[in-house]
């Protein structure tokens, strides 16, 4: 994994920024909650910023939404991470059939939401993920046997959240949202320059958590960037079942913010409008809500049956549009993508993929006595009592498997 | 009265004063953001206002807006915040102001806070102390007398206790928010304007330990918060009668103190549980069971619950009638068979 969190240290440079925060905004360090109010009443555009086409022609004008495609070297590098997403995330899907895992949520075909969001924080900044966000924690420069670990089933998180900045993947739908807002607020009165950044999922956005969310950041104007990754389907809950707004960005203005309405499957869009939000928060500008339109092309999980609520046409529809091959259209035509990038790419995303089925494939030694052991900071006795009597469970077992063992010998 | 008997006074106390419950978490709030500016306050009112209670009384004006502020109105958001600035190495001690109030922030407390530590191995810890208003006799209309404590105890990785006097509410609300781990800090609200002498800063017992108040032999009572005064009032009553009762201070309601319990116990071997929450599987069930458990053959007959009725809490003109009395634990007491 030294490729990926060597990469991932790099940091990207915009040509221009859109939402470059006014001066009046730049007050880190102040109290928050005596920020200048500035409150955002413009509603996002119906039609989805995009920066690429699907035929990876760059856009231009009002479709752009005031954005410029970034940089060809920063383009390439995305490329090179959404290429290793998608083969890590196949790889682990595989795996999961395999039965070496218990259950993977894949996020097959969200790569430029996946990829382009979380390429837009820095080293200092913060992540808080859901389940689905195994591929942003690989880019992140996580292990995948370190990501892997709750859904192999050996514990509830296997990766240092301190190390890399990464907060444990998140089940209960938009609780973290709430952890990433009061992180900035600590920050911020720490007068720490980082950004807080996280991911929610469009049936999110219907839970409490997610407005509370929204409401607190935008009244404290902390800097946190929320990505609503719509990919349309809540398991198998359509879109329309779950809000009347004609898009889940428009949800920001209510609470004063900006919003933006991205095209998901672009990511020069996904990164030019996420680096923008986090360059505007982290100047002190507040928060940002940004939804990716986009699509899950596998299903939710191993354990979903997708044919019940949707058919085989919209998926088709959606892979026309696979981000991936977009943005390879582009590089392509501008002569960025070489023969040897190319194979270059192909041998880090492979050496990923054979990293990750060696340590799935490779049973973890579990000690059941830990189960007493990070539940408190200091020891209970009753705990300890628990343990005890576990043990000598364990020890009883131990005996009578060695006596088999023997019998069996003679 | 001995409520306070393992108080002690440090050389640097000052003389003792009249101190109410509210007032001594009102000085343990300041002393300890004074002592640490990673302690920061905020919860719905604890600003201009002092809180309903005024147990934020003065704070801000003292501390400034950056160290305790008024957050919007919304309970999982006041928890789940608190959680992402305890991540980030604060101390945030947040007011949830009633009870039943407390029960939007659910999930945050149950999935989160709970679980931080033992998810991530012990490499996140959540120091962050939760505030809770809790238990009735206030006269208070419907939603804001709840007992909540067992939800709490019965999820694993939260610390809950619940002081009963002034000298405890100080020491353990200070010990509470030097915890490494998460504390659910319940305030009974009949005893916010209880008064005590006290000279602080006061240290008394450690916040896990249940402490005998007021000994005894032939039974032992098992209170906490509110109820401990109810213990000591049944106490009194029934030396007249030549009862002689111990009362236990439990304060700590997870952990649970089986030591001192079962000291008590074991040397007066009759037991009663008393507390305001409804009796179907309340805190006094686990009570009742660990004490049998542990020291049955120690028991002259079985643990006692005296408890509220298992109905919702009554309105404030009906609220006489379900809370546990003195005379109703005396009463209780009597159903037992004395003649062994």
């Amino acid at each position: 994994m030294a490729t990926l969190s060597t990469r991932q240290s790099r940091s990207f440079t915009l040509r221009r920024d859109a939402l470059r925060a006014p001066a009046r905004w730049r007050n880190i360090g102040r109290m928050s909650l005596n920020v200048e109010h500035h409150s955002v009443r413009t509603l996002p555009s119906e039609k989805p910023i995009r920066l690429l086409d699907n035929a990876g022609h760059a856009v231009r004008g009002a479709a752009a939404g005031g954005f410029e495609l970034p940089e060809l070297d920063t383009l390439v590098e995305l490329y090179r991470r959404m290429v290793v997403a998608r083969r890590f995330d196949v790889q682990v899907t595989a795996l999961t059939k395999q039965g070496r895992l218990a259950t993977y949520p894949s996020a097959y075909g969200q790569e430029a939401c996946e990829i382009g969001a979380i390429s837009a924080i820095d080293a200092q900044d913060w992540f808080f993920p859901t389940y689905r966000d195994s591929i942003a924690l690989l880019t992140r420069g996580i292990d995948p046997g370190d990501i892997l670990q709750s859904f192999r089933g050996d514990w509830h998180n296997g990766y240092d959240q301190h190390a890399h900045r990464c907060a444990s993947q998140a089940t209960p739908l938009a609780t973290q949202a709430l952890h990433a807002v009061g992180m900035a607020h600590a920050a911020r009165l720490r007068q720490d320059p980082i950004v807080t950044m996280t991911y929610l999922g469009d049936g999110a956005t219907s839970e409490g958590d997610a407005h509370e969310a929204f409401n607190f950041a935008a009244v404290w104007q902390t800097p946190t960037v929320f990505l609503v990754q719509n990919n349309q389907f809540a398991i198998s809950v359509p879109l329309s079942r779950q809000t009347h707004a004609v898009t889940l960005a428009d949800k920001a203005v209510g609470y004063g913010m900006p919003g933006f309405h991205v095209d998901g499957n672009d990511v020069a869009a996904m990164y030019a409008v996420t680096r923008a939000a986090v360059e505007r928060a982290r100047s002190g500008g507040g928060p940002t809500l940004i939804e990716g339109l986009t699509y899950r092309i596998e299903s939710h999980t191993n354990s979903d049956d997708p044919t019940r609520y949707r058919s085989a046409r919209d998926v088709e529809h959606w892979k026309r549009r696979d981000p991936i091959e977009r943005l390879e259209k582009y590089l392509v035509s501008e002569g960025a993508l070489t023969e040897s990038l190319r194979a270059e790419i192909t041998d880090a995303a492979e050496d990923v993929a054979a990293h990750t089925r060696d340590v799935m494939t490779t049973e973890a030694v579990l000690d059941p006595l830990e189960l007493f052991d990070h539940v408190y900071a200091r020891p209970r006795a009753a705990l300890l009592e628990q343990r005890a009597r576990l043990e000598a469970e364990l020890a009883d077992a131990a005996s009578d498997a060695g006596r088999e063992h023997a019998g069996a010998a003679r | 009265m001995t409520a306070t008997t393992t108080e002690q006074e440090t050389p640097a106390a000052s003389a003792p004063t009249q101190l109410t419950m509210a007032g001594a978490l009102n000085a343990a709030l300041r002393d300890a953001m004074a002592a640490d500016d990673r302690v920061v306050v905020y919860g719905e009112d604890v600003g201009p206002l002092g809180g309903v209670f005024r147990v934020t009384d003065g704070l801000q004006a003292q501390f400034g807006e950056d160290r305790i502020w008024d957050s919007p109105l919304a309970e999982s958001g006041i928890i789940g915040t608190a959680i992402g600035m305890a991540m980030y190495g604060m101390r945030p001690v947040v007011e949830m102001q009633f009870d039943a109030f407390s029960y939007p922030a659910f999930e945050q407390m149950v999935s989160h806070v709970a679980k931080m530590r033992n998810r991530t191995k012990g490499r996140m810890s959540l120091p962050m102390v939760v505030r809770i208003p809790c238990a009735g006799a206030i006269g208070g209309v419907e939603h804001h007398s709840d007992s909540s404590e067992a939800y709490w105890t019965a999820t694993p990785g939260l610390t809950v206790v619940m002081p009963s006097n002034p000298a405890d509410a100080y020491s353990m609300l200070r010990e509470a928010i030097d915890s490494d781990d998460p504390v659910v800090f319940m305030e009974p609200k009949s005893r916010y304007w209880s008064k005590a002498p006290i000279s602080l800063p006061v240290t008394t017992a450690p916040m896990d330990r249940a402490v005998v108040v007021r000994e005894g032999t032939d039974v032992t009572l098992l209170g906490y918060g509110p109820t401990v005064r109810t213990a000591l009032e049944a106490a009194d009553a029934a030396s007249a009668e030549g009862l002689s009762i111990e009362v236990v201070d439990l304060r700590s309601l997870s952990p649970f103190d089986d030591e001192t319990v079962g000291a008590s116990v074991r040397k007066t071997s009759r037991a009663a549980v008393i507390h305001e929450a409804a009796q179907f599987g309340g805190y006094g069930a686990e009570v009742a069971a660990r004490v049998t458990e542990r020291n049955f053959h120690h028991l002259a007959a079985p643990v006692l619950r005296v408890t509220g009725f298992d109905i919702p809490y009554p309105s404030p003109k009906l609220e006489e009638h379900y809370l546990p009395t003195a005379d109703r634990v005396l009463a209780a007491l009597d159903t037992w068979e004395w003649d062994d």
